[in-house]
């Protein structure tokens, strides 16, 4: 049996398609992402998944039950953990998990122990008798991993998982989520902007963008589609039409101020390629990433999405803080 | 399987289903209290806004009110019950807060009923609400208001009664709005009239008649008719009427919460 089956999933907001008929098929035990821009339909995906939102049509299932029709054995079967923190900051990490426990009917004689082994495994063993309101935003994300898990679902959703979080604590979260695959054999889905994190954590992904999935494979596969490198070209009234008809050039992405490239063999051709480009000012070239797959794609950076990251941490923050 | 081993495991599943519905309305509780004992700023402010009102009252408005007897005495049971409405309602903002700090998202995604959660939060807040009304009658018994055993547990009981329904409306508020300034708004227009209507600070027989339909459809009103039969034995109603009454209004606005909840969206 599959972790989760999707059928023409579709969610639709008055006139507009958050996401639009996406077939997915995601195995046990594999770290799956979602790969996209703001508003590209991964957290609608997410909350349909996990019986928060009702799909507009299609069908999913989720360890074998029916999102619509058998949602509470869905949501028992499932950890969330969301982009925004939805913890207690009045209570201590200690009572959130034990509020959690409660909720998930884990037997009382074993609540403290799990909450303990949890926390060891984030190790937050050391404040937990805090309230959350004094963690940092990284302990609060830990905290909510570890509640996330504490019932031991077959199927753990994160949000976001390392939005607004110092790269520091990035790489550590990446760590723990990389042993809980492995250790565990828990099935991972997450939902990310950020490359990297897609790059290093998943061992498949499907980039989302307007409501629909665009590509699917895993991230070296989808690197090596691309069939070349990537040259990036500065300057003033180049001839994009020119490199367009060039034999070896496969795309031309125009970006604002600079040419993206993906060019076959591209330490053979470089040299013709600057005698048509005009004036060039500087050139660069590189083996694809997951920003070029992204690119090649949509024909639009997700680095672009950037400015929308640092308007998220602030709404973090700021609700963070007014309470 | 032969039939007593399918009774046994019927009866064994309706247990299971018991004991999860009776955790998650612990678990709700068990956050709802906390929460309110860790923040001793709504502990000390429900304390003192009523004792305020009352003395403020009892001293200006007594010198010239015509009530028989004490009126320090006759208006104490009106602020219990200002107490209860002010705190119970109140909930209803908390609400608003927890769906836009996402904490309810994180309750709604676990596999407890809306039905459970709902009813966690009115046993959760109304605890809170009779915590604070317990407060203002210890307080009240040390300022000389004649209470007895008997009168001190049918007060507290009366008071559960007209909390219930009350956090229950609290939250049927809260469950339709989306700000905690709108619902500060709406629950302001709720709660005066509760509270000036009720019988609570004059009698409510010189009112117009328009005015003494309203505080036949307002619960506190036999809650305060209720606390002065026991009280300061004076009432058109008895205690037990009055009691009834208040249920009566408990299972409407029970009924309507649940309903309320198992539509809210996020």
């Amino acid at each position: 049996m599959d972790a989760i089956n999707i059928t023409s999933l579709t969610k639709k907001y008055d006139k507009i398609l958050a996401v639009d008929k996406i077939n997915l098929t995601i195995k046990k035990g594999e770290i799956f992402g979602l790969l996209g821009p703001n508003g590209a339909g991964k957290t609608t995906t997410l909350m349909m998944l996990s019986t928060l939102l009702k799909p507009t049509s299609g069908k999913a299932t989720v360890n074998g039950f029916d999102v619509m029709r058998e949602p509470a054995k869905v949501r028992e079967s499932i950890g969330m953990v969301f982009q925004d923190p939805s913890s207690d900051e009045m209570l201590t990490g200690y009572e959130n998990l034990k509020l959690h426990a409660l909720m998930y009917d884990v037997p009382l004689k074993d609540i403290n122990r799990k909450i303990n082994d949890v926390l060891a495994l984030v190790d937050l063993n050391e404040r937990k008798k805090d309230i959350v309101k004094k963690y940092s935003g990284g302990m609060r994300r830990r905290m909510e991993i570890a509640r996330g898990l504490l019932h031991q679902p077959q199927i753990l959703f994160l949000d976001e998982p390392t939005l607004g979080l110092d790269p520091q604590t990035r790489e550590r979260i990446w760590d723990y989520i990389e042993n809980l695959a492995k250790n565990m054999n828990m099935t991972i889905i997450l939902t990310t902007h950020y490359m990297e994190e897609a790059e290093n954590l998943c061992d498949r992904i499907a980039i989302i963008d307007h409501g629909k999935i665009i590509a699917l494979d895993s991230p070296a596969n989808l690197k090596r589609a691309l069939k070349g490198d990537t040259v990036c070209l500065k300057g003033k009234n180049l001839f994009i039409d020119r490199l367009r008809k060039l034999p070896f050039v496969k795309k031309v992405a125009k970006s604002d101020g600079f040419v993206q490239l993906t060019v076959e063999n591209s330490a053979k051709n470089l040299q013709k390629l600057l005698e048509t480009a005009g004036e060039v000012e500087s050139v660069e070239v590189h083996s694809p990433d997951l920003n070029d797959v992204f690119l090649h794609y949509t024909g639009k950076e997700i680095r672009e999405q950037e400015g929308d990251d640092m308007e998220q941490l602030r709404v973090f923050t700021r609700v963070r803080q007014s309470k | 399987m032969s039939m007593k081993k399918q009774q046994a495991s019927e009866t064994g599943r309706a247990n299971s289903k018991l004991r999860k519905i009776a955790k998650g309305v612990y678990a709700i509780w068990y956050r709802e209290v906390k929460v309110f004992l860790r923040e001793k700023s709504r502990l000390i402010s429900a304390l003192f806004m009523p004792l305020i009102w009352f003395f403020i009252f009892g001293e200006g408005i007594g010198s010239i009110a015509s009530v028989p007897g004490n009126y320090n005495h006759f208006i104490f049971p009106g602020f219990l019950v200002m107490t209860i409405i002010f705190s119970s309602l109140f909930n209803g903002a908390y609400l608003v807060w927890d769906k836009k700090v996402d904490f309810l998202k994180g309750v709604l995604v676990s596999p407890l009923s809306r039905t459970t959660i709902f009813t966690g939060k009115v046993v959760g807040c109304m605890t809170d609400a009779v915590v604070q009304a317990m407060i203002l009658l210890i307080v009240g018994i040390f300022l000389g208001i004649p209470f007895t055993f008997i009168s001190v547990i049918l007060t507290i009981i009366m008071l559960f009664g007209l909390a219930l329904g009350l956090v229950s409306l609290g939250l049927i508020i809260g469950s339709f709005m989306e700000s905690p300034e709108g619902f500060g708004l709406v629950a302001s227009f709720v709660v005066y009239p509760l509270f000036l209507l009720s019988g609570a600070l004059y009698p409510l027989e010189n009112l117009p008649h328009w005015m003494q339909v309203v505080t036949h459809i307002n619960p506190a009103t036999y809650a305060v008719d209720g606390l002065r039969s026991i009280i300061i034995h004076q009432s058109s109603m008895s205690y037990l009427s009055n009691l009834i009454i208040i249920l009566g209004f408990d299972i409407i606005l029970i009924l309507i919460g649940t309903w309320a909840f198992n539509r809210m969206k996020l």
